[in-house]
């Protein structure tokens, strides 16, 4: 199993990774019965005796005395991070795993990179490396090496904050250059989808009573008290993750790492942005199988983009549970352990074309922002910011758009075989 | 002599642990003693307690399969695995050859080879080395050529046999067909022998012959085992005179594998039946008699037949010795080989292994080399190789060494 530890930053990220954990234990807990310390658990999860002072990682196999998550939480506010210290999960974390400031980034990504990323730097490296130093040492050489997976949450078109489209662009910037692989998510996919939930369970006809404890937005035999207003979101997203560590936390006949999703699905360097969807959302109160193309329906996305008219270069399928994969053609993981609530279940990652049309969405919003100049004084007055780096990010997101628009340029010719290389005899 | 088998990858470690699993069943199977003997010697060492332990060494970047491979053979009561014969990390390969290749094969070198060193030197006599493993990830395909190579150095005298699991054509890993060409092109310089089963052809065989309706990895696993366990269990050969082969891996390379451009070797097996107690009686009138499939067939350079169970003494296999079925540089006298066990292996009454070496995977071959070669026409997916060491060049050396193995098989006439 490979071992990985999860960087929640922000207070989206920090909120996310929450309800990822509150569900990644519910997860464990069903299959497991005899409160070992498991290879499963300790993918995502680090042993400790709290008795013993410097808290070192007990091996797999002993009971579980005091389950520590792999992870690190930055934000620079402390509210969230402290909220969580005092939440049901505060057990999980210790207080070399957390990094915060008092001030905030006031929705200033500027504010947030230039000057903390700066001082904080080191302090950053140090967590993260106080996190890994638990696994094996071998780590610590290849931290250069280690595959990088992102899940970023996209806002969308009516965001409560103004200057997201700036944040975002700036953002993808680095997103870009320095993930292995990016799994966008955005926030009006996510609201469809659990509007679409919760009609479903209203809708009051027969046979569509569903089962409470099995819905991607349910918290329920979680940890966490009553639910608050993104709670249903974020429960999606956290449901995207356990499906792609899943292959890594369980057995399988077919195993899929994360390292291999990245492997898999990204053929260019650049263009690693996956689409991610997931069913089924729900189970019926009486037993229904989800049928593949509901995989590929845009209602199952996690963000909007419609990937039929588009060209896929990549996908891959997650498959939890037992069910036979009789046709073959992608990049395929088979886990034997379902999700709680559900028989089997299926994530897919697809490297398509579509998501062009998402970040050409999200270059229009900036450019109304910027044509005007609209707020960016706030940015500028941050030592050491500069225009350029907008004009640099913008013309990343733009050069990236052209990239995916020159694939599909292809789409519908015929390729024809490469020819081959002749032996002389 | 004894065969220390080394088991790479998810594919290798979950075949291998099958593939003891159906060796000691039939080995401890009624009273045999000669045979049993043979075959556990073969393949087991026998602690002070009387324990049989495989004669084999668990190498995977990651632990869940070996342990699970460990687990299930303890349970089975009959066997293990050594308690200190395996060797994993947490990491996985990624489905990258480049990254076991380069990667994870250097940097864990010694402690594969010191694994395996202490099987061999618990070995009275060697008979040779199996890796087993897929040629579609990234552990069992790139460690797993890189630990041939090291197996090569150290083992210079020794026969190395390669089991190689070849995925299904239209895909499990995407990347499949560039680990493929990797492998293949590397281990032709170093193996001796390889032989190759294909999930497709397997899947056949489980839904056609065995009509299972819902085909897993185990059914698929199960089949490549029964195949490869009535190769290497003990049988009389031409050189034995009358006893055991003391020399299955010499004995079955110099029957096969004669020329250095040819090493592919495919199988199959009559009957295939699904799992049943009594006995089964294979078709009558041409008994063991090969059907051609298809208006042309596949030219063979070499064929071994190896006939297990009851009336080995008086089957008729002239069929075999046509000269049509081979190429004419070699005398159909020479290029047929027969090996006999008159005890029924895994419980069927009869049955006939043909291992070939022939045309028979040219076309697979050619495929693989065909899909591989246009998706590096695109490039794609390179920049994740060149990451970890292997260059274009690499890359253009291994379809060159492979359109060459096509072009000699495909002149076979």
């Amino acid at each position: 199993m490979t071992q990985s530890v999860v960087v929640q930053v922000g207070q989206c990220g920090n909120q996310v990774g929450c309800r990822f954990w509150d569900l990644a234990l519910r997860e464990h807990a069903h299959v497991n019965k005899k409160g070992l310390y498991d290879e499963a658990l300790s993918s995502f999860f680090r042993n400790v005796d709290s008795r013993e002072s410097d808290g070192a990682a007990h091996v797999v196999g002993g009971r579980i005395q005091h389950l520590k998550a792999r992870a690190v939480l930055v934000d620079m506010e402390e509210g969230v991070v402290n909220e969580i210290l005092q939440g049901p999960l505060r057990e999980m974390f210790d207080s070399t795993q957390l990094l915060t400031d008092v001030s905030g980034s006031g929705n200033n990504w500027a504010v947030g990179h230039m000057t903390y990323g700066s001082a904080y730097r080191e302090q950053i490296v140090d967590k993260l490396r106080k996190a890994a130093e638990h696994l094996l040492s071998l780590l610590e050489e290849e931290f250069p090496e280690v595959c990088r997976i992102v899940t970023s949450i996209y806002p969308s078109a009516e965001d409560d904050v103004i200057t997201s489209p700036y944040n975002s662009v700036l953002a993808m910037r680095e997103l870009t250059e320095h993930a292995d692989c990016v799994l966008p998510v955005e926030n009006q996919s996510l609201a469809d989808i659990v509007d679409k939930i919760k009609h479903m369970s209203h809708s009051g006809k027969p046979g569509s009573a569903i089962r409470r404890d099995s819905t991607l937005i349910s918290g329920q035999g979680g940890l966490s008290g009553p639910e608050k207003p993104f709670d249903a979101m974020n429960n999606i997203v956290a449901n995207l993750f356990l499906n792609i560590t899943s292959s890594a936390r369980f057995e399988g006949s077919l195993n899929m790492d994360l390292n291999e999703i990245a492997m898999n699905l990204v053929p260019f360097p650049r263009l690693h942005y996956l689409v991610p969807s997931l069913t089924p959302l729900y189970t019926l109160a009486d037993v229904s199988v989800p049928t593949r193309s509901d995989a590929f329906n845009k209602d199952h996305q996690l963000i909007r983009a419609d990937p039929k008219h588009s060209l896929y270069l990549a996908c891959a399928l997650m498959v939890r549970g037992n069910v036979q994969i009789s046709d073959e053609g992608w990049k395929t993981g088979l886990c034997s352990v379902p999700p709680v609530g559900h028989s089997h279940a299926l994530l897919a990652l697809a490297n398509n074309t579509c998501v062009k049309l998402t970040f050409t969405e999200l270059r229009e919003r900036f450019f109304k922002l910027y044509k005007k100049k609209a707020h960016l004084h706030h940015y500028l007055h941050v030592d050491g910011m500069e225009q350029s780096f907008f004009s640099e990010a913008i013309s990343s997101v733009s050069s990236l758009i052209e990239e995916y628009q020159h694939l599909d340029a292809t789409k519908g010719t015929l390729m024809l075989d490469a020819p081959r290389l002749r032996i002389a005899r | 002599m004894s065969i220390v088998t080394v088991q790479l990858g998810q594919c290798g470690n979950q075949v291998g642990h099958e593939l003891f699993d159906i060796i000691c069943s039939d080995a401890l199977e009624g009273q045999r003693k000669v045979y049993s003997t043979a075959s556990c010697e073969r393949f087991f060492h026998q602690t002070t307690h009387g324990d049989l332990v495989a004669r084999a060494v668990l190498i995977d970047m990651e632990p869940k399969v070996i342990n699970q491979s460990i687990s299930r053979a303890a349970k089975s009561g009959r066997w293990r695995y050594g308690e200190s014969s395996h060797f994993s990390q947490k990491q996985g390969s990624g489905n990258n050859w480049a990254n076991g290749y380069c990667v994870h094969g250097p940097r864990h070198r010694a402690v594969v080879e010191e694994l395996v060193r202490r099987e061999v030197e618990r070995c009275d006599r060697l008979a040779g080395l199996m890796a087993m493993m897929s040629v579609a990830g990234g552990t069992g395909s790139g460690v797993g050529t890189y630990a041939t190579q090291c197996l090569r150095d150290i083992y210079p005298k020794s026969f190395i046999l390669n089991h190689l699991t070849w995925p299904y054509g239209t895909g499990e890993v995407i990347v499949q067909n560039y680990n493929s060409v990797l492998t293949l092109a590397h281990l032709y310089q170093l193996s001796d022998a390889i032989l190759v089963h294909e999930n497709d052809t397997v899947h056949r065989i489980c839904s056609q012959l065995l009509n299972i309706k819902h085909i897993s990895f185990g059914d698929v696993n199960g089949v490549i085992s029964h195949q490869l366990g009535s190769i290497l269990q003990p049988a009389l050969t031409a050189d034995s005179h009358g006893v055991y082969s003391r020399n299955p891996l010499g004995e079955l390379v110099s029957a096969l594998t004669c020329h250095p451009e040819y090493k592919l070797l495919s199988v199959c097996t009559i009957p295939q039946m699904p799992s049943i107690d009594w006995q089964v009686r294979p078709p009558a009138g041409s008994e063991r008699t090969r059907t051609f499939t298809g208006p042309s067939f596949n030219i063979s350079l070499a064929n071994l037949l190896i006939l297990r169970g009851k009336e080995v003494y008086s089957a008729e296999t002239g069929g075999f010795e046509d000269p049509a079925l081979y190429t004419s540089w070699l005398s159909s006298e020479e290029a047929f080989n027969l090996w006999k066990s008159p005890v029924p292996f895994n419980k069927y009454e009869k049955c006939a292994t043909l291992v070939s070496n022939s045309q028979a995977l040219l076309r697979p071959l050619d495929n693989m080399v065909g899909k591989a070669w246009n998706m590096f026409a695109s490039r794609a997916y390179i920049h994740q190789y060149v990451k970890f060491g292997i260059s274009e060049e690499d890359f253009l050396d291994s379809f060159t060494s492979l359109e060459q193995v096509i072009s000699s098989y495909s002149q076979l006439s």
